[in-house]
């Protein structure tokens, strides 16, 4: 699903990411941990480029997105990303957060496939072949439809009566479920998820917990930053354990956290667990 | 008093000295509102290059250019800038133009140079996380920063903003100096009829004090309505 090949962060003088090569199979779940300064977070907001890769690639659907040729909103449109700070947008109320994107995606998709038709009823002109008129949603339709997608979103997490307050509002626990249907009413094939309970209060930390893990028994291909041990042993297929911009040890929890083999992955699981 | 008082009323009533004084506030408020929306537009544009990632040599030189062109409206007054637009580069580039548009487009281009220093210190209040968050849903730059960014923005320099339009319709009070007939002219022309100028400047004086007065006014009512939006429905 995600293959990244000589992945390389470099901040001035400092190796955040150091030459990681590193494959994300379709359905699996993987956790990553490590100390603080580790290279985590950079590691995850390399994966849809929100932090540009000093060197390497990012396969993603066959495309590379760290080649600049290759158009980085399309991929990221399949690339769902839960902050630690939620980042709900301020100024829309919790249903314009959700249905905000699959609007302006698909008004943006039906501008294209109308320029497109007005391009091809001109070239049709001097064609034998005719080329075939795209069909284009109504735009109040669009509307509508996005905005009965977030409604069943939000009323999956219980959350629907919330449609019409602004984030300011909120919890951090609804913040954060939020801020994961938001990602979710993209219908993204991999999430990614940095630190997504770490700015919450203790007693919100299960509920949030519990929507990611909802998610992931749906199928979905994640990728988790996390410092919730018990957690990751509970919902990763695999866990990755990253030191000074390298992933050092990797394998199923239990293995992982049952039978630790490099010193540092032992040093850092006798100071967490 | 009462005679200063008198050829005051003459000229303002009977001579219909009003008429040009209603004119005049038109004008007046005609530069500083069209003028303001220009500056917001030219501003709010200057500051997303200025802000935008420099990654690549044409944005390199978008940004240089921005920082020409605020350096020249900063760097000289307002009057040479109208003079110099009125009497020589719209001549040069053969644009027939009306005084009071061009004292519209000079007062905007002015006031876009203040706005997008204001905007992009509000765009900059707003944290990074927004931004982010949008391109990560897969909007891209220019869509993520109208749309999420730029709103937050400017809802946190609208006091900023008012205070720039309070001196845009100060400052109009030069535009004479092409020919625009605007209010400071209307009430100094109706004063040099007769001499006497007591009661026409401070007439003056006290429609613009009232004209600010409004417009804080306007900004305090709708800083308190957005402020609202915040805290819920
Ligand atoms: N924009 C930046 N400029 C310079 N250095 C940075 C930048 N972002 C991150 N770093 C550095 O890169 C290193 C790795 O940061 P990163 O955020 O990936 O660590 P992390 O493993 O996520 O840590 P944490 O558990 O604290 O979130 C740190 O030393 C950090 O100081
Ligand atoms: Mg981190």
């Amino acid at each position: 699903m995600i293959e990244v090949v000589n992945l390389k962060k470099v901040y001035g003088k400092l190796t955040v990411l150091d030459n990681i090569c590193e494959t994300i199979n379709e359905g699996e779940k993987v956790a990553v941990i490590g100390p603080s300064g580790s290279g985590k977070s950079t590691f995850l907001r390399c994966l849809n480029c929100l932090e540009d890769p000093t060197s390497g690639s990012i396969f993603f659907e066959g495309k590379d997105l760290a080649d600049i040729r290759v158009d980085i909103n399309l991929s990221r449109r399949h690339i769902g990303m839960v902050f630690q700070q939620f980042n709900l947008f301020n100024n829309k109320t919790v249903l314009q957060n959700v249905s905000l994107a699959p609007i302006l995606v698909a008004k943006q998709n039906r501008r294209i496939a109308l320029r497109k038709n007005i391009a091809n009823g001109f070239f049709n002109l001097f064609r034998k072949k005719k080329a075939a008129k795209l069909p284009l949603q109504d735009k109040k339709a669009i509307k509508e439809e996005a905005t009965k997608n977030a409604m069943r979103l939000l009323e999956r997490i219980g959350l629907a009566d919330k449609a019409g307050c602004y984030p300011s509002t909120l919890s951090g626990g609804q913040k954060q479920r939020i801020a994961i249907v938001r990602a979710l009413a993209m219908n993204p094939k991999v999430m990614l998820f940095d630190e997504p309970t770490s700015a919450l209060d203790p007693e919100m930390v299960g509920e949030v917990l519990d929507l990611i893990k909802q998610v992931a028994d749906e199928g979905m291909t994640m990728v988790i930053v996390t410092h919730e041990m018990g957690f990751a042993r509970e919902v990763a297929d695999r866990v990755m354990f990253m030191d000074k911009g390298q992933i050092i040890e990797q394998g199923p929890p239990a293995e992982l956290f049952g039978n630790p083999k490099h010193p540092r992955l032992v040093e850092f699981l006798s100071k967490v667990l | 008093m009462q005679q200063k008082w008198d050829v005051f009323y003459e000229k303002f009533i009977t001579y219909d000295g009003w008429v040009t004084v209603v004119d005049g506030l038109k004008a007046t408020l005609q530069i500083a509102v069209l003028g303001l929306l220009i500056g917001i537009v030219l501003g709010t544009l200057i500051a997303a290059v200025k802000v935008m990632p420099k990654t690549n040599i044409v944005t390199k030189i978008f940004s240089v250019i921005c920082d020409i062109y605020v350096g020249f409206f900063r760097g000289t007054p307002i009057v040479v800038q109208l003079l110099i637009g009125y009497f020589v580069l719209f001549p040069a580039l053969d644009v027939q133009i009306e005084a009071i548009n061009a004292a519209i487009v000079i007062f905007g281009m002015n006031s876009g140079a203040y706005i997008s220093e204001i905007m992009r210190s509000g765009i900059q209040s707003v944290d990074g996380g927004q931004l982010e968050a949008a391109r990560a849903v897969g909007l891209s730059f220019s869509v993520s920063m109208i749309k999420v960014v730029i709103p937050q923005a400017i809802k946190n320099i609208l006091p900023t903003l008012g205070n720039e339009f309070i001196v845009l319709i100060k400052e109009t009070s030069v535009a004479s100096f092409i020919t625009v007939v605007d209010l400071t002219k209307a009430f100094k022309d109706i004063g040099s009829s007769n001499y006497e100028y007591i009661i026409p400047y401070l007439m003056l004086a006290a429609i613009y004090l009232v004209l600010v007065m409004i417009i804080t006014l306007g900004v305090k009512l709708l800083e308190r309505r957005l402020a609202r939006v915040d805290r819920g429905r």
